[in-house]
């Protein structure tokens, strides 16, 4: 095997690998969408989160304006803490923004949905989400139904 | 019975013994590693044989299984209503499990086993001793440069078959069970993270890549200098990557992914 | 044992007594497991790697299968030794190839693969690359077994004009009697690791010790007996009846 033809392969091998990667990276995972890293940061706290996992999205009107960063429990208030990421595009949320968590289709993942409000201060960087509705447990809700009857 | 025990005694310490000459020999490899930036033709040549050579295998083998995981995915899902995410289903099981996992058992018993007999043959017909007779060191020669361009093909084999198994999948997915194409992407989209699915999925590669490499290179260099020894030897590098490959999957999606 | 430099020198002895290893012993491949092995001053043994490399420049080994890389072809096995240690232009060392090659009849067939050339002519390619860094020492590692009587013929008066041309130390294992005899200066028969006998291929002829002639003669049974060692024959077949 000539030299220069295993250099040339070689190149080409190094190229399909590029390739993959670049696949994998834009069109099978969510690298250029958000990742976490630049948007700003709010919090809300919630009663029960339900199935709510950190990277589901948050979008406002259906559209993803970002996602959640973070989930953890306060043992002060028992509640659930969630730190949402918005992106930097959409700064312009009203502090009475309320956020709730629904589910897509009924065995599908959860997500956060945003209800911008009408105040005339946006929400930033470490602000909090006051308005918040937890996440429709279905046991509960199953549970709820049957006591009622 | 004395000669049970005898014997099960020194093939104890014969496992010992080969396991400490294998940490010695990679010691040895690993030095040798530096000496390659100079002779970066010698890695080119390798890889075309490691990398280039397992390429088809690898794509037709990526295909295949790609298009197995979306009519497996399908008829699971459908029974749900929720072929929608087929998409992720396939990304997921592909870049972080199937990828680098067939990658590097196909590799195993393309290049590694290719590389074990091909150094179990230059030791046979003398090709090694004449090398250190002539002054040079196989290790920076023969071993190093198989050592580097294996490490490096084999992530990079794995990142190729998961691209053509999504690819695969999409073809079966959307294309002949009718899965709406933008719900197979955007749904893989939304459940696969870059750093965290398809990094570590590459990351699980390297580490095979290594250990693949190392045995079929010691394997090599080990075997008893006849044809027999030459043959067993690849048949031990085989069977040792195969089994050292789904042991280290386990351990390291046990440290990766435990959520 | 001493090994004169600049002539031709012999070892002998039967199959298994190690021969070849004393070969790998000099060029630092085994370690021995008692005594002293000097080259030009040097304890082989006890070089630091480094040290071992540079003298092993300093030594040709030809194999006895040659041990040319299967992959590269005959020009560039013989440039192979010029390439990983010098860095001369490619003109030169295809200069210095060519005249190597010359040296030992090969010049026309520097584009062919190992795998094609016979054994007479793969063991002189190997000559020729052993020459290729100028060695004050070869080491050949029974250079006849399996060679018809002309390449034997050839590969004799390469070894003999090699050595007498470039002054060099030549050391030959072999158990072919008459060609290595006739070529060398100096003859040592070693046997079960011992020395047995070390003087001129004439001097040995007239040797009185009758190990050296059954070894030089060929005889069958003589102090190397024929029979290996076993108990009483005849015990050892009614033992068998017995148990039977």
């Amino acid at each position: 095997m000539n030299s220069r033809t295993t250099e040339i392969l070689v190149g080409l091998f190094m190229l399909l690998f590029l390739g993959a990667m670049t696949i994998l990276a834009l069109k099978v995972s969510n690298l250029t969408s958000l990742s976490g890293v630049q948007g700003y940061q709010v919090r809300a706290n919630f009663d029960n989160v339900g199935g709510l996992r950190v990277r589901a999205p948050v979008s406002a009107g259906g559209v993803k304006v970002g996602q959640v960063s973070h989930i953890e429990y306060d043992s002060e208030t028992f509640e659930a803490k969630v730190t949402l990421t918005i992106d930097e595009k959409f700064n312009q949320f009203p502090t009475d923004t309320s956020a709730s968590i629904y589910t897509a289709g009924l065995l599908g993942e959860q997500y956060i949905g945003l209800e911008p409000g009408a105040d005339d201060e946006v929400l930033e960087q470490d602000s909090e989400i006051g308005l918040t509705q937890s996440a429709l447990v279905l046991e509960r809700l199953i549970g709820q139904v049957l006591l009622n009857k | 019975m004395m000669d049970f025990l005898a014997n099960s005694g020194r093939r104890y310490l014969n496992t010992l013994g080969s396991l400490g000459r294998a940490s010695v020999f990679l010691a040895q490899l690993l030095s040798a590693l530096p000496s390659l930036l100079l002779r970066f033709s010698l890695v080119i040549k390798q890889l075309f044989s490691s990398g280039v050579m397992t390429l088809s295998i690898i794509l037709i083998s990526g295909l295949f299984v790609g298009m197995v995981l979306a009519l497996q995915g399908y008829n699971a899902l459908v029974r749900f209503g929720a072929e929608d995410t087929l998409g992720s289903f396939v990304a997921v099981v592909l870049v972080r499990e199937l990828g680098p996992v067939v990658t590097a058992l196909l590799f195993a018993g393309r290049a590694g086993s290719a590389m074990t007999a091909e150094i179990g043959l230059m030791k046979a017909t003398e090709q090694l001793s004449g090398l250190e007779m002539m002054a040079v060191d196989p290790f920076k020669r023969v071993f190093a440069p198989r050592f580097l361009a294996g490490f490096f093909a084999l992530p990079a084999l794995a990142a190729m078959f998961s691209a053509i198994a999504i690819l695969g999948g999409h073809l079966v997915g959307v294309e002949v069970l009718g899965v709406d194409a933008g719900a197979y992407w955007s749904q893989m989209q939304a459940s696969v993270d870059f750093w965290e699915d398809v990094v570590s999925g590459l990351i699980k590669a390297v580490v095979f890549g290594f250990v693949v490499c190392w045995i079929a290179i010691f394997q090599g260099a080990d075997c008893v200098p006849t044809s027999e020894g030459v043959s067993s030897a690849t048949t031990r590098t085989v069977v040792y990557s195969s089994l050292m490959v789904l042991g280290l999957d386990f351990l390291l999606t046990a440290i990766m992914f435990n959520v | 044992m001493d090994i004169p430099r600049g002539k031709i020198t012999t070892i002998m002895g039967p199959s298994g007594t190690g021969k070849t290893t004393l070969l790998k012993v000099i060029g630092g491949q085994l370690k021995p497991s008692g005594g002293s092995v000097q080259v030009d001053g040097l304890e082989v043994p006890k070089l630091r790697r480094r040290d071992l490399y540079t003298l092993r420049k300093r030594m040709g080994m030809l194999f006895q299968s040659g041990a040319l890389l299967t992959d590269i072809t005959v020009f560039d096995n013989v440039a192979f030794p010029l390439r990983e240690h010098t860095d001369l232009p490619e003109r030169l060392v295809r200069h210095l190839v060519l005249m190597r090659l010359q040296a030992v009849g090969l010049r026309g067939s520097r584009d062919l693969y190992p795998a094609e050339l016979s054994g007479g002519m793969a063991r002189r390619v190997a000559l020729a690359r052993a020459l290729m860094l100028d060695p004050m020492m070869i080491l050949y590692d029974e250079p006849f077994t399996g060679q018809d009587p002309i390449s034997m013929g050839v590969l004799l008066e390469l070894i003999k004009t090699v050595n007498e041309a470039l002054n060099l130390t030549s050391v030959i294992v072999s158990h072919d009697l008459a060609e290595a005899m006739s070529i060398s200066d100096y003859v040592v028969i070693i046997s079960n690791g011992k020395v047995v006998a070390a003087d001129s291929p004439e001097g040995l002829r007239q040797s009185d010790s009758e190990w050296v002639q059954q070894f030089l003669n060929g005889l069958p049974d003589g102090p190397v007996p024929f029979q290996a060692a076993a108990p009483d024959y005849a015990t050892d077949l009614f033992d068998i009846e017995q148990r039977s």
